[in-house]
């Protein structure tokens, strides 16, 4: 099977979107997964450390300090 | 004869250019424009989506550049012209990711604080522009899926009343919106927007503001060479 195919078989599109339905909301679940992806994106950036930060904060104690 | 030499000495000129010029300075002084280094504080992965908008931002800027220099026919029927419409596709799907998740971060950290209402406008209005530029995006395929967009979308414009003005069906129109409206209002307020934060300082974490003097809110210290005494540490 071509690459092509493979990925056709893993990512068939070739039917109506699926969508998620509650009351007024009506979204496709790819728009789904996409805010569902921003939602932990900005958790993580939230919560992760960002390397080198604690060493940078302790540099601008120690010149602040003498 | 007399080569270039240093100017007469007389009183200071007047002119336009002299007026911009300090006038320039005065609102960016170079050491704000271009500075040494960022506050402690931005150390921080929250405060990596805005330049991740930007640089998402240039590689629509650039893909789509070279989309319109090739034309329809290139971008659906060679190898080489998929590859870029989908970089152009992809890299407006990361702008908008990139760019949600830094209005969410400067949402809840109130980033409109010490001055900079400016900054939390110009940034709202480049959310606001943004989605009609990807939506003549769209309708600018030259497909199927374009023309499907186009009269779905243009009910919903006729609704508000501006489809007289702004007509999904409309090829020619909404590509000039495309290529050239849309794109230069986006590309003017992220300019103004990041000169903006030049300008006023990367806003800093509540905590750390009831702590940094008054004068030192609206552009802390950086974390490069010390201007004065008034250090951000978090």
């Amino acid at each position: 099977m071509s690459p092509a195919g493979v990925m056709g078989a893993v990512f068939n599109l070739n039917h109506p979107a699926h969508t998620v339905d509650w009351h007024f909301i009506h979204l496709s679940v790819a728009n789904v997964v996409v805010i569902g992806l921003m939602l932990v994106v900005f958790l993580l950036a939230i919560l992760v450390p960002f390397p080198g930060a604690a060493r940078r904060r302790a540099a601008r104690r120690d010149g602040d300090a003498s | 004869m007399s080569g270039v030499g240093p100017p007469p000495a007389t009183a200071p000129s007047k002119s336009w250019t002299v007026k911009v010029r300090e006038k320039g300075v005065d609102a960016l002084p170079p050491d704000r424009l271009l500075p040494d280094g960022q506050p402690t504080y931005v150390a921080s992965w929250i405060y990596v989506f805005g330049v991740a908008s930007i640089a998402a931002l240039i590689v629509i800027i650039g893909s789509g550049s070279i989309l319109a220099l090739k034309g329809p026919a290139w971008w659906h029927y060679t190898g080489v012209g998929h590859f870029f419409n989908s970089i152009h596709m992809w890299s407006v799907e990361l702008f908008f990711f990139a760019m949600v998740v830094h209005l969410w971060g400067k949402y809840w950290m109130a980033a409109w604080r010490g001055g900079r209402g400016r900054v939390w406008v110009t940034g709202a209005v480049t959310f606001l522009i943004a989605i009609p530029a990807a939506l003549t995006g769209y309708v600018s395929q030259q497909n199927f899926d374009a023309q499907w967009i186009a009269t779905q979308a243009k009910d919903a414009m006729n609704s508000v009343g501006v489809g007289a003005f702004f007509n999904l069906t409309n090829f020619g129109q909404m590509y000039s919106y495309h290529v050239l409206l849309l794109p230069v209002a986006v590309v003017l307020l992220v300019a103004a927007h990041v000169l903006l934060v030049r300008r006023n300082g990367v806003v800093p974490p509540f905590e750390l503001e009831q702590k940094l003097p008054v004068a030192a809110r609206a552009a802390p210290e950086t974390d490069g060479p010390p201007r004065s005494s008034t250090g951000a540490t978090s």
